[in-house]
């Protein structure tokens, strides 16, 4: 649980909570851009960012980001990652 | 060199292993005196055995798992609170879904969930607090766990629901450090260490310095790495050489995502929701000082301890871990997995006893996939 999972952000969704729609691996979700933000939210728009547990912990190139997907594609990672996105899109829906 | 063929890289790979190969010999290091090189990091762990980097790597190198899984080091008696804080009919547990297996003393986290528990698995404590936005007639409670990775979610988390006035939201932290297990395993007279491979997660968040003390108090090397394959050799590689050379540094070989002082926003999250708990218990290591992180009295109202009465506010109710049970051991490098009595047997990935067996980055779980199916060939 403690590797992060590289995403590119796709679009800020709240600027006054600081949370940005990211694509990671394909999917989408919401991450908070709290420890990544200098200057205005719109400017991280198209950058990689390290996201762990719904927030971007750093940001990182497109070369470094790639290399990390696939080393946690063999490492069983990035799938676990998957399945906890959608596990916790479930427990949402569960309180609508 | 079956495995190196799996490497993205493995002409790369072939040359670092020559040269580890190399430092080896110069040290005079020898399967029956090796260096011991301990990997802090649950993910290197996993790598490690998914790569089969420990035996790639000559005779004379040994890898001692360190306790860098903070799953594997969570106590007994902190599932049973997180199961009693479960049970209550109005709260909504929310906890990421790692911690679901590890057995309590009466019952897991999935247990409790199929007695009839509500307890959600979420990805991210952002879940857990639109969770509590979208139920404010229950209790919304989030078990934060993991080390300096994962804080800064829970402090920005906490600091969020403060800002939003959300009432019925509290996090039950258990939230721990790394370098103060660190010292305990210095400090310990039985333990052979030569250097350690830092975790590069972890200091993404906290930086390079609060590692300043291995080298400089102890006289150990440690490197910084990242977790692909490569990474991991050359950090060991990096390791040795400083061994070989008789120096004693913090060196940064994940310096691409790790800057030396570390993640500013996150420090300064940590440091307005959270301060030092005086000790916390670790499994296998006992009651470490300093070692885990209590909600600061400012956000009292966000403490699921405090809400529901348990925890180290409540008393002490020390559990005693299953007989026979190595985990402790395991964890400080004096056996190795197998050497466990109830490795294979009793505690399995889909049963496990011990909390090492739970997760992928546990050492014993990580040597029983990856070893049994060598054992099988
Ligand atoms: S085999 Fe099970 S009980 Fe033994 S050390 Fe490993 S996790 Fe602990």
């Amino acid at each position: 649980m403690c590797l992060g999972i590289p995403g590119q952000i796709v679009e800020i969704t709240d600027a006054s909570r600081l949370l940005a729609m990211a694509d990671v691996s394909g999917v989408r979700r919401e991450v908070n851009i709290a420890c990544v933000l200098e200057g205005e939210p719109e400017s991280l728009v198209g950058c990689w960012t390290l996201i762990h547990v719904g927030f971007a912990m750093s940001l990182i190139d497109e070369e470094e980001a790639a290399k990390t997907l696939e080393a946690l594609r063999s490492l069983g990672e990035a799938q676990e990652t998957l399945e906890a996105m959608a596990q916790g899109d479930a427990a949402l829906e569960a309180s609508r | 060199m079956r495995y190196v063929e799996e490497f993205r890289d493995p002409v790369a790979a072939k040359s670092i292993l020559a040269a580890i190969e190399k430092v080896v010999d110069e040290i005079g290091a020898t399967a029956e005196k090796p260096v011991y090189i301990m990997e802090i990091c649950g993910g290197h762990t996993h790598a490690i055995f998914r790569y089969g980097l420990d035996r790639l790597t000559p005779a004379g190198l040994e890898f001692i798992h360190g306790p860098g899984c903070p799953v594997c080091v969570l106590p007994m008696s902190r599932i049973d609170e997180c199961v009693e804080i479960a049970e209550r009919p109005e709260v909504i547990f929310t906890t990421f879904g790692d911690a679901m297996r590890v057995p309590g003393s009466r019952k897991s986290l999935l247990q409790a969930k199929a007695d009839g528990a509500d307890i959600r698995m979420v990805y991210s404590p952002l879940d857990a607090l639109e969770i509590a936005r979208r139920t404010p007639d229950r209790e919304v409670v989030f078990f934060g766990l993991g080390f300096e990775t994962t804080t800064p979610s829970t402090a920005l988390s906490i600091q969020q629901a403060a800002r939003e006035n959300l009432a019925n939201f509290t996090v039950f932290c258990n939230h721990i450090t790394v370098p103060p297990p660190i010292k305990v395993l210095l400090d310990d007279p039985s333990m052979v260490l030569d250097g350690f491979v830092g975790p590069g997660h972890v200091s993404m968040v906290i930086g390079t310095h609060p590692y300043d003390f291995i080298a400089a108090d102890y006289g150990k090397p440690i490197v910084v790495a990242g977790f692909e394959p490569l990474d991991l050799l050359q950090s060991v590689l990096m390791v040795l050489e400083q061994i070989r050379d008789g120096r004693a540094e913090v060196e940064n070989q994940y310096a691409r995502v790790v800057p030396e002082e570390g993640n500013s926003v996150s420090l300064a999250a940590i440091a307005d929701v959270y301060e030092p708990r005086p000790r916390f218990e670790w499994r296998g290591l006992g009651e470490i000082d300093a070692s885990g992180l209590r909600i600061r009295d400012a956000y009292q109202s966000f403490d699921a301890e405090i809400r529901f009465k348990v925890g180290y506010g409540a008393g002490e109710r020390s559990v005693q871990e299953p007989e026979g049970c190595a985990c402790g051991q395991v964890m400080t490098g004096r056996v190795k997995p197998h050497q466990c009595p109830h490795y294979g047997t009793t505690c399995t990935p889909e049963m496990p006893l011990g909390a090492l067996m739970v997760s992928s980055e546990g050492a014993c779980a990580a040597y029983y996939q990856y070893g049994a199916m060598e054992a099988a060939e």
